[in-house]
């Protein structure tokens, strides 16, 4: 992986969109932003699922840069830097 | 309506059989429908709706449904099996057959708490000892349903107990998958059937997020996490303790329920049972008030609630209550919701009055509650003293695990009145 890289693990049920592939690799996306931007010029769609109607992150969807889930970063304006992975993941929970 | 297939549904694997081949029986359940935004799915393992992520639940068309076909069933939670999702056969395959766990008249603690009506419904008493044993049943016959050999969980203790003590009584694999800083005991009970426990260096929400990214894994293609993949099945056994309360009431309502809050899945759940049960005609619709125990060191549902908000702010946990600590509860909000429709409150309580809490339910009741069971206990009491719960009105509240299981909560904090020679003078100094 080149220093610009940045890995986007994705969800089983977005896999429809990136023809299976459970990881897509994006370069020079400095934010989540522009990650999620990047992500949907790779795989059509896939960011309508992720972003609802005002464009902020969908209530049940959690992601994560590196191990921090940026509800406790920076949004969708938390940095990431090359070599970063990010994880879309459904929520769910019960200990 | 949408109706989407999430993912093929897998064919019975050898040895667990569907009831009829290639034909799925989850009873009364006829699909899994979004919360969020009602799109439906086929049943099959499936847990997040593909158009919002929103979570899915079991759509019903309940049959025949009778106090008398419930009374005539089981003593275990397979009583209800016309409620739930699941084959009517589910009874006679191999299970722990939890539930109908006792419903105790709290006396003793209403006169000390100044109360009229009391009762605690006691789920310690299921196989492995805490409430997690009527989830699992209902995610292990879903498993068997959908051919699944393995059933697996993301878990604060609890539930991995069970996981692994349901496994192995089913003829199962298990994986149970838990913060490696859980209290040794969860750790061992957990570990003592012969699985495989898998302990992470990291807090449960990191074990969860874990539990996710295997979803779709070659590797967990046999696996049903019970509570990520058949979380819809799953969540529905946790209706059984609100069912129980209602027929152990003489199928009735009580006024006012305290129950914990982790994911806030229980607390919906309750609620679900008692309106199913008013909608099948089971009992009379009446008024009753709901209320959520949470520790300080993990309140997001709480503070939420005190804020008037509609969403849960994730925070990171730091509480001895560990099997309510899961700082990013995906049924929060929906958690909210019953508690706002019921004119019910939260309260959130500190580790001291927590462990205090459990003194006082062991001393007045004989009830030796987990830390979950001390967090019910203190918030009853904030409750009283704010004046929104009423000591007039009948309360229900909940102990969800045994005490045994957090022992480390209270180490240090009792122990023997004396240590003394084998001396009958000496009983009598340590006695004055």
């Amino acid at each position: 992986m080149s220093e610009a890289e940045v890995v986007v693990r994705v969800p089983t049920i977005l896999r429809t969109y990136t023809g299976g592939a459970a990881e897509v690799t994006v370069v020079d996306a400095a934010n989540l932003a522009e990650v999620l931007d990047e992500l949907d010029r790779q795989a059509p769609g896939i960011k309508g699922r992720i972003l609802d109607d005002a464009g902020a992150l969908r209530r049940f969807v959690n992601v994560y840069v590196g191990d921090e889930d940026v509800r406790f970063a920076d949004g969708l304006k938390t940095v990431t830097p090359g070599g970063t992975h990010v994880s879309i993941i459904p929520a769910v929970a019960g200990g | 309506m949408t109706t989407i297939s999430q993912q093929p549904i897998p064919a019975p694997l050898d040895g667990a059989p569907a009831t009829t081949p290639g034909v799925l029986d989850f009873g009364p359940a006829r699909g899994l429908v979004c919360r969020e935004c009602g799109a439906e799915f086929e049943l099959g393992a499936a847990y997040s709706c593909a158009e919002c992520f929103g979570p899915l639940e079991v759509k019903y068309d309940f049959g025949a449904v009778s106090r008398e076909r419930i009374e005539a069933g089981p003593l275990s939670l397979w009583r209800y099996s016309d409620l739930l999702p699941v084959p009517s056969n589910a009874a006679n395959k191999l299970n722990l057959a939890p539930g109908c766990t006792k419903l105790i008249k709290a006396d003793n603690l209403a006169r000390e708490l100044g109360m009229r009506s009391l009762w605690i419904k006691d789920d310690s008493g299921n196989p492995t000892h805490s409430f997690k044993d009527r989830v699992v049943a209902v995610a292990q016959a879903a498993a068997r349903e959908l051919g699944l050999g393995t059933l697996s969980c993301a878990s604060t203790g609890n539930l991995a107990h069970a996981v692994a003590a349901a496994a192995a009584r089913g003829g199962m694999k298990s994986v149970v998958i838990v913060p490696q800083d859980l209290e040794d005991g969860k750790i061992v009970s957990a570990a003592a059937y012969g699985g495989v426990l898998l302990a992470i260096e990291g807090n449960y929400d990191a074990v969860n997020r874990l539990c996710s990214e295997l979803i779709g894994e070659e590797l967990t293609a046999d696996w049903g996490f019970v509570n990520v993949n058949l979380r819809p099945y799953y969540a529905e056994g946790s209706k059984t303790v609100g069912y129980e309360i209602a027929e152990q009431l003489g199928w009735r309502l009580p006024q006012q329920v305290v129950v914990p809050v982790a994911s806030g899945a229980l607390l919906v759940k309750v609620d679900k049972a008692w309106r199913e049960l008013v909608a099948t005609g089971l009992v009379e619709s009446t008024d009753y008030r709901v209320f959520g125990a949470q520790a300080t060191g993990c309140s997001p549902v709480a503070q939420a609630f005190e804020a008037g908000h509609d969403v849960v702010r994730p925070v990171k946990p730091d509480t001895i209550a560990k099997s309510l600590a899961i700082g990013n509860p995906a049924d929060g909000p929906y958690a909210l919701d019953v508690v706002r429709r019921t004119g019910g409150s939260f309260g959130s309580v500190s580790d001291e009055e927590i462990v205090e809490g459990i003194h006082l339910l062991a001393r007045t009741e004989g009830v030796f509650a987990e830390t979950a069971g001390g967090v019910v206990i203190a918030t009853l009491q904030q409750q009283l003293a704010s004046g929104t719960i009423d000591p007039d009105q009948e309360t229900v509240i909940l102990n969800t695990g045994d005490g045994l299981k957090t022992l480390d909560a209270i180490i240090g904090q009792v122990g023997p009145t004396a240590t003394i020679p084998p001396d009958v003078a000496a009983v009598r100094e340590a006695l004055a």
